[in-house]
């Protein structure tokens, strides 16, 4: 034996390992990719090997080339295989690779469940601290639910190591598996008072990453945390604790109040940097939360400032990241006190780190003003010229629209500035940002009317040295300007002073190295211009020069025509028949350019981005419903539709409609008016200057024409915006002075006498005022715009399923899925393990069948577990009955627990609620009393999420729902020992119910959803097998698909004595038909061990596998369980009796059939019939189908108001077919079926589950 | 949590890389690149974190990194994780120095030749994405003992297999084992360490 290991590892000397393989790449660095294929290559001969070590070796060396980027996961059951060894050396090469390669949609991980399943339980601890790690980086949600239970019995192992791995792991549990949260909540919190540190933070840790997620449910933990904060020394677990304190003061300002002080003495007393920064940016979040105005509290203000100066002030240049990263964060609701410290963030913007240059940037966004936008303006313009890399002078570029564009222009001025800043800007070199900009030209030249002279003559100076812009190859970016230049000296070509220069600079033959969309635009606003220029020309005397520029517009236009842009081509081959029709009406003197006019004539109004999603959907009306009838029911429709447009729409919809319209229309707009007014953001149109426009459009008329451009404006290349700030400052002084003066003149005067003289500004309550009448106009919205709603919400969250409820007590049914099925299968001790594998390896194929098998399993499970959850959530009763058609369904469903539940409720929500109130009403603070009243209604509630409780206020519920309980504690207790109590019993009932334990289904209407039918009867197909004092079995048979001879039988085991139970030993006496299914090796009449103990009260399921032959008629075989009853002092050998009853009903599975398939298989003839009816049913029809299907394993196929089709299949291939009908009390049933004894078997059982009801 | 955890060296050839969520193999390339170019473009005297990443993470996601001699250690967490403890993380008492101990004065070619072993000892540290040890003495304890537990398991069967490596490792003192990270023991004065 060991020779043999000995010679397989010299073997294994020459094959390559990691660190040769390593070297191997090193040396061949010319040819590294074919080197490594040639790796590829060798791995894939090792991995067919039988020798595990080889195998290891070459998947440690897949591990590395997955890090070099090679895939892998074709090697996945390689990968499987090494971890499935028993040696801890390759199991953990297994492992490793698997966390590196494996996701959830590695097919093979499903295989991985037992072996993980048997790692965790091994007896070495590193063995299951390998898979835990492994697990925590490829657990789905199918290994989370089947292992969770395990991983749960982790967190309380003996050894710290394990304990830290599983807790820390069930986060990842609950974010693939949201169900298992609740139920193991409790013991997760357990962890939080762990005697060994490790876990300890361990469990902080997970808590703090649920809680940041969704921390309204953790609420209730807040006095826990607040006790370990002030108890714990490592630095790591506090600084976890306080900033999920920072997610928490948000939602419970009282809680904030009782931190700041720890809060401030932490900050006072830690040496330790990132906890001092911790406790600064909680307080800031206490901060925000609380509303201003104590005077204490400006006093932590200036605390936390001041060290945040000290931060940023450090040399350490991560502190003043931090330190920035925290200001901003003030600024947002105390921006005064971040103010006073500009000078030291300007100081930063001179850094030569980038993040700390962006993070200041950042602060600048919110320090503007109205006083400094112009200076901190212009300093970023200074940087932009210096700085080096694209991507920093990019984020200034943006920054600097930003701070300018922000809250509608606030803090703009002089948009004359900052048309010109924006002009600068297009002559940065390569920023990707010319979008930004052309949008903001736009924005600004559409909304801000008095500006659109000025933005016009920028925007024809640009156009008409384009060149600059276009010049090289890099600037591409750059040219979107040009789109938003060519569109606005279009639209508002009226001010132009030159538009003939402009439409001769829009038409150059070079425009056609432009973008196609941006040719577009210059061909449709050439248009425009074309249209502004004729209607000039045509003023004059002189006709020549109009049809020179119709000339000009035919010369220079094909050539746009031949584009291969699509859109450019259209719209050039349009325009260019357009102008050569007028060129024809010129030649006959006709005046076209009213005409010309007209077709670009109207103003376009901004509309907001999110306008169309908000326009209302009008009262009455059905967007769901059909407009017409469905085409299938009425086709005469379809014959002459004409009419019924003709003559519906426009005689009696129409005119009624606008009728209505108007009217509403009227009230809305005045609504909005109102809100308009109401509304301190929205800028609004002074009425008078509107009034001017509207009467006089003429340029002479706009007050900006008045200020003289100075001559370097009109020259490119050369930076204006300087300028401004000169001129603003003059014109401020200017103002200054004015308003001295202003004080003593009486006010109309002067009003008067500044329409027209827009330098010295209208005055206002502002310190500065705006250089122009700003009209900005607001972006349109639709009449009756529904208020903001959650438009950012992103439902594809992981976490979102995480927002549970965790108050709640616990209800039976949220139990973690234990594997009571596959108990039969899983051998206990490693030992026997052993042996299992060994088998495995000699029989290959009988494996693979196992896993087959154990897949399937797997499903039943699931399906079990799905439909659960639906009853839970939905108490559907309707969908329950679909579900028990659709599966087999071997759980009970227990319906009047849910009720109990439900009363249960209050009482614990609300004490725990009012716990939290008591510790948060403990906070030293003077106005408690009366905010606390407040803040009661305003604190968010854990949710009695049933939905049952009244959940206006927290004390309220007790009153009313729970009768007298009150105040009065003592109560309570009682109660809630009553619930505990309920508890166990429903747990007994869990496991007890038979075939006729309906008797309280039928009145447990849950939380007051409204059937349209009436709700099922819970159901279940597990009888009694035996019973006495000490044990009692209830069983349940269903075939096995893959196998046509093959039943499982599931046993439930209940320990019903006070004594433990053990060694028992399962044994049936086999008849000629029927057999058990027993290990290879033992004798026909050996018994099978049951794999587990049951301590007192406990309960467990096996399952046995019987062969049998024959399915054609029921069978009885008797069999004995002997097991051994241990008490403290003695123990006594028992047996049990029972007798196992095969009804030909466990021989049907349940299969789905469709209706055609199922008319086919009628029409085959091939079938004999037979029927039967029931008298004296007392039950709705759905029921009835429902217990056909669920105690006989049919399924519907079709169902026609009291008539329905069934089908079922036996696992030896005989069709079932039944015709069930109802008329009164009386079922009929009509079945055929290939094998009439089986039928009639069938039959007599379908009539005795009725007869028993 | 921690989204990844990358080392590589000075010219961006990976050393150790760690997805705590899954990405294919091309993408992982991509970040390690990424990520490369975003950390090695900046000064030495310059902060440690970094915002920006395009492919990893967003905007709750940053970058904290240290760089040593030839190698950057780089972590990619979010929001929840406490940038200057981070960086603790990575070298005050814990990953580096635990590497520094476990292989005795930690080289660039000790990651090279051993990549399996860093991840055995990050996988005592970080488990999952999440924190799991910042106690470097229990980091080692554990490492250790897997090890010995490793080298039982090979008993005899292991022999011969040493000695092979170790007639291939005879070439080994030719490479240069001087690029050692020296200076790994570099206090930052300002941040006072976990205790």
């Amino acid at each position: 034996m060991a020779l043999k290991i000995v010679k397989g590892s010299i073997d294994r000397m020459f094959d390559k390992n990691l660190q040769d393989l390593v070297r191997g790449i090193r040396n061949h660095k010319e040819d590294e990719a074919k080197y490594i294929s040639t790796c590829i290559d060798e791995i894939k001969q090792e991995l067919k090997q039988d020798n595990i070590a080889v195998k290891a070796n070459a998947v440690c060396k897949l591990t590395y080339l997955q890090m070099l980027g090679y895939d892998v996961s074709w090697a996945a059951f390689n990968i499987v295989e090494v971890m499935s060894s028993s040696k801890f050396t390759y199991k953990r090469i297994g492992y490793l690779a698997a966390s590196q390669c494996f996701h959830e949609s590695t097919d093979v991980i499903m295989l991985t469940t037992n072996q993980i399943r048997k790692d965790l339980s091994s007896p070495n601890q590193y063995d299951t601290g390998v898979a835990l790690t492994g697990l925590s980086c490829f657990v789905t949600p199918d290994l989370a639910r089947d292992l969770a239970n395990d991983i749960m019995t982790l967190m309380s192992h003996t050894k710290p190591y394990i304990r830290k791995k599983a807790v820390l792991i069930m986060y990842k549990v609950f974010l693939k598996y949201p169900e298992s949260l609740r139920p193991a909540f409790p013991r997760l919190k357990e962890k939080l008072e762990d005697p060994d540190p490790g876990v300890q933070s361990a469990a902080v840790n997970v808590i703090c990453e649920l809680a940041r997620r969704n921390p309204k449910n953790y609420l209730s933990l807040a006095p826990l945390f607040f006790k370990l904060m002030t108890s714990s020394t490592n630095n790591w677990v506090l600084i976890k604790i306080i900033k999920l304190f920072g997610a928490l003061t948000p939602l419970e300002p009282r809680l904030g109040k009782k931190l700041i002080e720890p809060l401030t003495n932490l900050i006072h007393s830690t040496s330790a940097m990132s906890l001092l920064y911790e406790c600064v940016n909680t307080v800031i979040a206490v901060l925000i939360s609380l509303s201003s105005g104590m005077p204490n509290h400006s006093a932590s203000i200036q605390l936390c400032v001041q060290k945040l100066r000290i931060l940023i002030e450090d040399s350490d240049q991560n502190l003043k990241y931090l330190g920035l990263l925290a200001m901003s964060k003030i600024l947002k609701t105390h921006p005064k006190s971040v103010q006073s410290h500009k000078d030291l963030i300007l100081q930063c913007l001179d850094d030569k780190d980038e993040s700390i240059r962006l993070r200041a940037l950042d602060l600048l966004y919110g320090m503007v003003s109205k006083k400094n936008l112009m200076e901190i303006v212009k300093k970023l313009m200074l940087h932009v010229d210096k700085a080096e890399g694209t991507t920093y002078r990019d984020e200034l570029l943006t920054k600097i629209i930003d701070i300018c564009s922000q809250s509608n222009y606030q803090y703009i001025t002089n948009f004359e500035w900052y048309i010109s800043i924006l002009v600068e800007l297009t002559r940065l070199e390569g920023t990707r940002h010319g979008h930004l900009i052309a949008s903001q030209m736009l924005d600004v030249a559409i909304r801000v009317r008095a500006i659109r002279v000025f933005a016009v003559a920028q925007m024809a100076t640009l156009l008409d040295n384009a060149h600059l812009l276009t010049g090289n190859m890099q600037r591409m970016g750059i040219c979107e300007v040009l789109y938003a230049a060519a569109w606005i000296c279009g639209e508002f070509s009226e001010h132009l002073e030159n538009p003939m220069q402009t439409l001769e600079a829009m038409l150059r033959p070079k425009v056609a190295t432009l973008p196609g969309h941006i040719q577009a635009v210059y061909v449709q606003n050439a248009a425009k211009l074309f249209a502004t220029v004729l209607k000039n020309q045509e003023g004059n005397t002189d006709s020549t020069a109009a049809q020179e520029t119709s000339q000009l517009m035919i010369d220079r236009l094909p050539l746009f025509v031949q584009s291969a842009n699509l859109e450019v081509q259209e719209r050039a081959s349009c325009i260019l028949q357009l102008v050569k029709y007028i060129q024809k009406l010129q030649q006959k003197d006709v005046e076209v350019a009213e005409e010309v006019c007209a077709l670009f004539a109207g103003e376009l109004n901004p509309v907001a981005p999110k306008a169309q999603k908000k326009v209302p959907v009008p009262e009455g009306l059905d967007l769901d419903a059909w407009i017409n009838e469905p085409p299938s029911e009425s086709e005469s429709e379809d014959e002459q539709p004409k009419a019924i447009f003709a003559k519906e729409e426009p005689k009696h919809s129409r005119p009624r409609h606008t009728e209505v319209d108007e009217k509403e229309l009227a009230r809305r707009r005045e609504a909005r008016k109102q809100e308009q007014a109401n509304n301190p953001f929205y800028i609004k149109a002074s009425p008078s200057s509107q009034k001017a426009y509207q009467e006089a459009p003429g340029v002479e008329h706009i007050p900006v024409v008045q200020i003289d451009l100075s001559v370097p404006l009109k020259v490119p290349g050369l930076p204006m915006s300087d300028q401004y700030v000169k001129l603003e400052e003059e014109r401020r002084q200017k103002e200054r002075a004015d308003k001295k003066k202003k004080e003593k003149k009486k006010r109309k005067e002067k009003r008067s006498g500044r329409g027209r003289k827009h330098d010295s500004g209208p005055e206002s309550e502002e310190d500065i005022t705006p250089a122009h009448m700003v009209d900005i106009v607001t972006e349109e919205m639709p009449e009756n715009a529904l208020p903001s709603d959650d438009d950012d919400k992103d439902p594809n969250d992981p976490h979102k399923a995480l927002d549970i409820d965790l108050d709640k007590p616990l209800a039976d049914s949220e139990k973690l899925p234990v594997r009571a099925h596959r108990a039969a299968e899983a051998p206990k001790s490693p030992a026997e393990d052993g042996e299992a594998e060994n088998a495995a390896s000699q029989e290959p194929k009988k494996k693979s069948s196992k896993e087959k098998r154990e897949k399937k399993k797997d499903k039943d499970r699931d399906r079990k577990k799905s439909k659960e959850e639906k009853k839970k959530k939905k108490h559907k009763h309707e969908e329950k009955g679909e579900d028990l058609l659709g599966g087999q369904a071997d759980e009970p469903v227990v319906q009047s627990e849910e009720t109990n539940e439900v009363a249960a409720l209050p009482t614990s929500t609300s004490a725990e609620v009012s716990d939290l109130d008591f510790w948060l009403s403990n906070a030293p603070v003077p106005s408690n009393t009366q905010e606390a009243a407040t803040v009661a209604e305003a604190a968010p509630v854990p949710e009695a999420a049933s939905g049952t409780a009244p959940d206006s206020e927290p004390e309220e519920p007790k009153d009313t729902e729970m009768e007298e309980t009150k105040s009065s504690k003592h109560k309570k207790k009682k109660q809630k020992k009553e619930k505990e109590e309920k508890e166990k019993k429903k747990k007994k009932k869990h496991h007890h119910h038979h075939h006729h334990s309906d008797g309280g289904g039928e009145e447990s209407v849950q939380n007051g959803t409204v059937e349209e039918e009436e709700p099922l009867p819970p159901m279940s197909n597990y009888c009694l097998l035996a019973e006495n004092s000490y044990i009692k079995m209830v069983y349940d048979i269903q075939g096995n698909l893959q196998d046509g001879s093959q039943v499982v039988v599931s046993v439930i085991f209940e320990n019903k004595c006070d004594s433990f139970l053990k060694s028992m030993e399962f044994n049936v006496l086999d008849s000629l038909n029927s057999k058990l299914q027993r290990p290879e090796g033992s004798g026909p009449h050996d018994g099978l061990t049951v794999p587990f103990q049951l301590p007192p009260g406990v309960s467990n399921e096996a399952r046995f596998v019987f062969t049998v032959q024959s399915i054609v008629m029921p069978q009885k075989l008797k069999g004995t369980l002997t097991f051994i009853v241990k008490n403290e002092d003695s123990s006594t050998h028992e047996k049990l009796d029972f007798k196992l009853h095969f009804t030909c009903t466990s021989y049907l599975i349940t299969t789905p059939c469709y209706s055609d398939a199922f008319a086919k298989l009628l029409e085959s003839g091939d079938l004999k019939c037979s029927s039967v009816r029931l008298e004296g049913v007392i039950m709705p029809f759905h029921h009835l189908l429902a217990r056909i299907c669920f105690h006989h394993h049919f399924s519907v196929v079709e169902r026609i108001d009291s008539c329905a089709s069934m089908y079922s299949r036996s696992i030896q291939g005989h069709h079932v077919c039944l015709l069930v009908k109802t008329s009164g009390q009386t079922v009929s049933i009509d079945a055929k079926c290939d094998e009439p004894t089986l039928l009639g078997n069938v039959l007599d059982e379908i009539k005795q589950t009725f007869s028993q009801c | 949590m921690i989204k990844a955890i990358l080392i590589f060296n000075n010219h961006g050839k990976p050393r150790l890389s760690k997805f705590y969520e899954h990405y294919n193999e091309d993408t992982e390339q991509q970040i390690i690149r990424e990520t490369f170019h975003l950390v090695s473009k900046r000064d030495e005297n310059v902060c440690n974190f970094l915002e920006g990443g395009m492919l990893i993470g967003g905007s709750d996601y940053k970058l904290i990194y240290r760089h040593y001699a030839t190698l950057y250690f780089v972590f990619c967490v979010d929001s929840s994780e406490s940038e200057l403890g981070i960086l603790d993380l990575i070298q005050v008492k814990v990953f580096v120095e635990t590497l520094d101990k476990c292989f005795e004065n930690v080289c660039e070619l000790d990651l090279i030749f051993h990549v399996d072993k860093v991840h055995n000892i990050l996988a005592e540290m970080v488990m999952g994405g999440m924190v799991l040890e910042t106690n470097m003495n229990e980091i080692i304890t554990q490492v250790d003992a897997q090890n010995k537990m490793e080298k039982s398991e090979a008993g005899i069967a292991g022999a011969p297999a040493r000695a092979v490596s170790a007639v291939k490792n005879m070439n080994l003192p030719e490479m240069p084992r001087n690029i050692n990270i020296g200076d790994i023991s570099i206090k930052v004065p300002n941040l006072p360490s976990f205790k």
